[in-house]
């Protein structure tokens, strides 16, 4: 089970919305550290994948201004209930997660 | 002290029917609440516990917006796994609140007879931890949040139950609760009350004051101005500061007075936390 | 490792592992793997960061492009928006904020079956416009809302 990302997935009369909640700093880089009066630096997720089955449903390409612990929501034909929706991010370090979950 | 204490509770409720110096909490809930539904006769009673959201449409819609999946989820999720985490000793928080997955939060914070203390889930928290030899927790944020956002969350649905205990001692933490509700301070020379009694639903400056009854239910909060969780007390030192007043200490007997009088304030109403805010 | 696969893409632009790549359903013919548009994200102007990821300013006002985004901000550090486009074919949306720093936000790029419709929370540094660019057929189409914002979203 992934740590950063929690999916919900439903279905209805063949439109799938799916929603999903990402735990990351999202970190412009503007910021100061109060008591070191030096920026941190910026970490925030460049890349979403979303797909269904294998195969890719939505791709994201992402800035700073997405907020901290980002929110998203599209929705997507051609699946049924019990199929797999998986989410992945990759961020500027290069750190990346994944998770699946099943279309209810 | 205590034998004083009895002599003067006792001269107090002989007085009772004709000074109104004597704290009767159910008559103090009674007005507290029948003040917010006059003042706000089209929110039911149910819904103050959504604070601003119950009385301000163009920002409930954005709340709604958050509710479609709220940020404290992390932190429920956080919480669970730190409450099924064993101690060094192989105990649980479970061994402490055997309730807690039924729902708990709910009799919170509650008169404790033997130590003659009010003790809150935080409070709470820290002692299981100092009992099952852990170090405790800081109270404002992080890991103590995530507990408590577990515990509300398994406590929602439940109606409020704080028990003001007539007994002098109980009574007295319920007067000083009271009494810092209503009391001025800081430079901007205001009480809690100011805000959120006697302006709640006006605006200071760009914000729009919640009102007290309802406030206590969605605790923990996440803000959206710490982008994170943060505690009951952790709030109280922010209001406390905006006011241009020195903050008391998380935890401090001055903030869990304040707590037993304002969440028993809210008696009667559905628990629903956690909850996300600005 | 993502950025190994994606370099070694590009340089081989018309050549099998492209074609492979498809076929094996990794990619579906629209949502093209790319190197992460730097320069777009860091264009300090709309028009420039709208030529930037999509390789084209020109844009046309469209009502059918369905842009809900508070009136007022109740903090600019997290703006709910939702843009839903009605244009057929939509191939992607992105969301640009006119007077933050860095007006480019997102890139959202639709696989064939996804709907033109995207949800999220933006931050705003300060009132301004959002804008929603819909690409489509090779054309754009925008529409946009005026937000006020007063706490700003970007400092600390």
């Amino acid at each position: 089970m992934a740590k950063s990302i929690k999916v919900r997935a439903k279905v209805k009369d063949g439109v799938t919305v799916v929603k999903a909640l990402i735990s990351h700093a999202m970190e412009t880089g503007m910021r100061k550290n109060k008591k070191t009066g030096k920026k941190i630096p910026a970490h925030f997720i460049q890349e979403i994948t979303c797909s269904h089955n294998g195969t890719n449903v939505l791709m994201a390409d992402w800035g700073t201004a997405i907020s901290k612990n980002p929110y998203l929501s599209f929705k997507f034909s051609g699946a049924k209930a019990g199929d797999t929706l998986k989410v992945s991010w990759v961020d500027n370090k290069g750190e990346s997660d994944s998770a699946e979950a099943k279309i209810k | 002290m205590k034998k004083i204490a009895v002599i003067v509770s006792a001269i107090c409720m002989l007085a009772a029917p004709f000074a109104s110096f004597a704290a009767n909490p159910a008559q103090d809930l009674k007005d507290f609440k029948g003040y917010f539904t006059d003042r706000f006769p089209d929110v039911p009673l149910q819904d103050f516990t959504n604070g601003v959201y119950a009385v301000d449409k163009a920002s409930r819609e954005q709340w709604e917006a958050f509710e479609e999946f709220p940020p404290y989820e992390i932190a429920i999720d956080k919480g669970e796994d730190l409450f099924n985490t064993p101690f060094k000793n192989g105990k649980t928080y479970a061994s402490c609140f055997p309730n807690a997955a039924k729902g708990m939060t709910q009799n919170y914070p509650y008169f404790d007879k033997n130590s003659n203390e009010v003790i809150t889930v935080e409070l709470a928290i820290n002692n299981c931890r100092k009992n099952n030899g852990e170090k405790p927790l800081k109270y404002k944020k992080g890991k103590i949040a995530h507990l408590s956002a577990y515990l509300a969350y398994q406590s929602r649905g439940a109606k409020g139950s704080v028990k003001i205990v007539d007994t002098p001692e109980s009574m007295q933490w319920y007067e000083q609760g009271k009494k810092h509700f209503y009391a001025k301070r800081g430079q901007l020379n205001m009480s809690c009350a100011d805000c959120h009694y006697y302006n709640a639903g006006n605006k200071i400056r760009a914000d729009i004051l919640s009102p007290a009854l309802g406030h206590s239910s969605h605790f923990p909060v996440y803000r959206n101005k710490w982008a994170g969780m943060g505690t009951m007390h952790r709030r109280y030192g922010g209001c406390n500061k905006q006011v241009r007043a020195k903050p008391f200490k998380a935890q401090s007997k001055e903030y869990r007075a304040l707590e037993y009088f304002h969440t028993y304030m809210s008696n009667g109403l559905v628990l629903n936390g956690p909850g996300v805010r600005k | 490792m993502n950025n190994k696969r994606r370099s070694f893409m590009k340089s081989s632009a018309a050549a099998g592992a492209f074609g492979i790549a498809v076929s094996a359903g990794l990619i579906t013919p629209r949502a093209v793997l790319a190197a992460w548009p730097k320069a777009a994200f860091e264009a300090k102007e709309v028009n420039a960061a709208v030529q930037g990821s999509l390789g084209s300013s020109a844009m046309t006002d469209s009502s059918d492009i369905t842009l809900k985004a508070p009136e007022i901000a109740e903090n600019g550090a997290v703006v709910p928006i939702t843009v839903t486009s009605k244009i057929p074919n939509t191939e992607s949306i992105s969301l640009l904020i006119s007077k933050n720093p860095t007006p480019l936000t997102a890139v959202f790029k639709f696989g064939s079956n996804a709907e033109g419709f995207v949800s999220t929370r933006v931050k705003m540094s300060k009132t301004s416009d959002v804008i929603a660019v819909v690409k489509s057929g090779g054309k754009l189409f925008s529409t946009k809302l005026a937000v006020k914002v007063t706490i700003g979203g970007c400092g600390g």
